[in-house]
């Protein structure tokens, strides 16, 4: 894209997605019939399209995604204040991240996704343990971009503070919560696609309720179009949520130079 | 200028402990006072201590023996006399250059309405009016460093203590620079304490040059720069004595000797 204006590499790299998606679009209509592939591996995109129609009736589709979003949007608001909450005391203690830092390292490490069924057996086959997969799986990369934020702070931007006499609440809410807003939306962007992780996990570790266990349910009728249907409708939730988080970034980052935000 | 003194060191002297454990003095026995409305600028080789003295000056640390006076106060802590300005701006992104202009007075607590005033005016001063509502990654390096000017003069303090505040910006810019906080020295009287590496910014800024020694720092000479118009600089420059100071100040820094001469002058 050397030399050409940032206005044609739009138009042109917009043309090129569309396009691609109508390649995509046509090989899996017509792909698997052509290469002999039988429809219970991959069904053609008209027979998932009949499948979400016959869905939307008879398996209360919308009331499955609902259910499903509502745990992404709880697990990852809750998840990321704490993750936030925990970044920033960390970030301003030493003492505390020095105690503390190997069991979330630790926790970090392990694999967030098998305490479902924990969760399961403590809560039942309520929302609960759903939302609290996603709580820990959000947690941990908003603590971390906070509290590295924190830490990487210009000391000379402080002693400038400093210098004016300001109080460490000045220092905290006028320097470190400002300059940690970039590093904070770059794991809120993170941690909006992994919401939808954990959440469904959950769901397909127990429960009646949401995509997951629509999921669970058409492989347990050998639905392939159904759990094809799923997978789309949980895109759609990651990417509505992760939508969310760029407006949000946009107007909270407007300060930044044009070329810094973007980058979907 | 009158014969009160703004700022004073009197045996300072300021030991770290390195990486290693090892004890090192960086400034040792560092004496000097700045009179009101005096420019007095500070020389020496890298890593001499003289970042040290400022951070002294403006209580951000405590030396390690004597102590330092602004305003004949004691220097227990960061005071409201004093404001210093770096080689980085240190402009805060997201703020607009009006309300990085206010970032001090606003934590000193000053109400808004005095703020803005007191803010808006430097702006105009400093030929930045118009950019009040810019971001500061708008503007240019020169024009960035000029509203950190603007901020450490927005608190009025008595005492300006500058670090080597134009060594990032190119030559041309810088000259225009120098002749800017010439001229608002001139004009608000402030006393200031310039670091510096260029020794033509030394010469043409200051009322008197003082010169450092390698680690341990101290202060070895002691300039008295007798040359008309403090605040233009480009004057300055014209004048054939300025390479006089100049050769001595390089004479006294030592450079341009090989460190053979330089032993052999040791020895002699």
């Amino acid at each position: 894209m050397n030399g050409a204006n940032p206005k044609t590499a739009m138009r042109r790299g917009t043309a090129m997605s569309v396009a691609v998606l109508i390649v995509f679009l046509a090989a899996w209509q017509w792909g698997p019939g052509l290469l002999g592939i039988p429809s219970f591996i991959v069904p053609p995109l008209s027979a998932v399209a009949n499948e979400f129609v016959r869905m939307l009736s008879r398996n209360a589709l919308m009331f499955h995604t609902g259910v499903t979003a509502a745990e992404v949007i709880a697990g990852f608001i809750l998840g990321s204040l704490l993750g936030a909450f925990f970044g920033y005391m960390l970030g301003m203690s030493p003492t505390a991240e020095v105690a503390l830092s190997p069991y979330i390292l630790a926790l970090q490490i392990a694999p967030k996704v098998a305490f479902a069924p924990l969760f399961v057996m403590w809560m039942g086959f309520t929302v609960y343990p759903k939302i609290l997969v996603a709580i820990l799986i959000v947690f941990f990369p908003v603590m971390v971009n906070v509290l590295t934020s924190v830490r990487t702070v210009d000391p000379d931007l402080i002693n400038l503070a400093r210098s004016f006499k300001a109080t460490r609440a000045q220092i905290f809410w006028k320097i470190e919560f400002p300059a940690s807003m970039p590093p904070l939306f770059a794991g809120l962007r993170i941690g909006s696609t992994l919401a939808v992780v954990g959440v469904v996990v959950g769901e397909l570790v127990g429960g009646n309720m949401g995509l997951g266990y629509l999921l669970a349910f058409g492989e347990g009728q050998a639905n392939t179009p159904m759990v094809f249907v799923t997978i789309l409708m949980l895109t759609l939730v990651g990417g509505i949520a992760y939508l969310g988080v760029i407006v949000l970034e946009i107007r909270v980052l407007h300060y930044l130079p044009k070329r810094a935000l973007g980058g979907f | 200028m009158s014969d009160v003194v703004r700022l004073e060191y009197r045996n300072v002297t300021m030991r770290f402990v390195d990486g290693t454990g090892n004890s090192l003095v960086a400034v040792q026995q560092v004496c000097l006072s700045v009179r009101d409305g005096e420019v007095v600028s500070l020389i020496g080789p890298s890593g001499c201590g003289k970042s040290t003295l400022l951070n002294i000056g403006s209580g951000l640390t405590a030396p390690s023996e004597g102590e330092a006076f602004i305003d004949g106060e004691r220097v227990e802590g960061p005071n409201a006399h004093v404001a210093f300005m770096l080689q980085k701006d240190l402009l805060l992104p997201w703020r607009t250059i009006l309300q990085n202009v206010m970032f001090g007075v606003e934590i000193q607590g000053i109400p808004l309405p005095e703020r803005e005033r007191r803010a808006k005016t430097l702006l105009d001063t400093l030929n930045l009016g118009e950019f009040g509502n810019h971001y500061p990654h708008q503007l240019s390096g020169g024009m960035r460093q000029r509203v950190a000017l603007a901020r450490t003069l927005a608190v009025d303090p008595t005492v300006l203590l500058l670090d080597e505040p134009f060594s990032a910006v190119d030559a041309q810019t810088r000259i225009v620079l120098q002749r800017e906080l010439a001229q608002t020295l001139k004009r608000s009287g402030k006393t200031a304490l310039l670091i510096t590496h260029d020794l033509l910014e030394a010469v043409t800024l200051s009322d008197r040059v003082l010169v450092m020694s390698r680690r341990p720092g101290r202060i070895i000479d002691e300039i008295a720069v007798d040359l008309p118009q403090r605040d233009d600089p480009i004057a300055r420059r014209q004048d054939p004595r300025v390479n006089q100071y100049v050769s001595r100040l390089m004479e006294r820094l030592d450079i341009g000797h090989t460190p053979a001469e330089r032993a052999a002058g040791a020895q002699a």
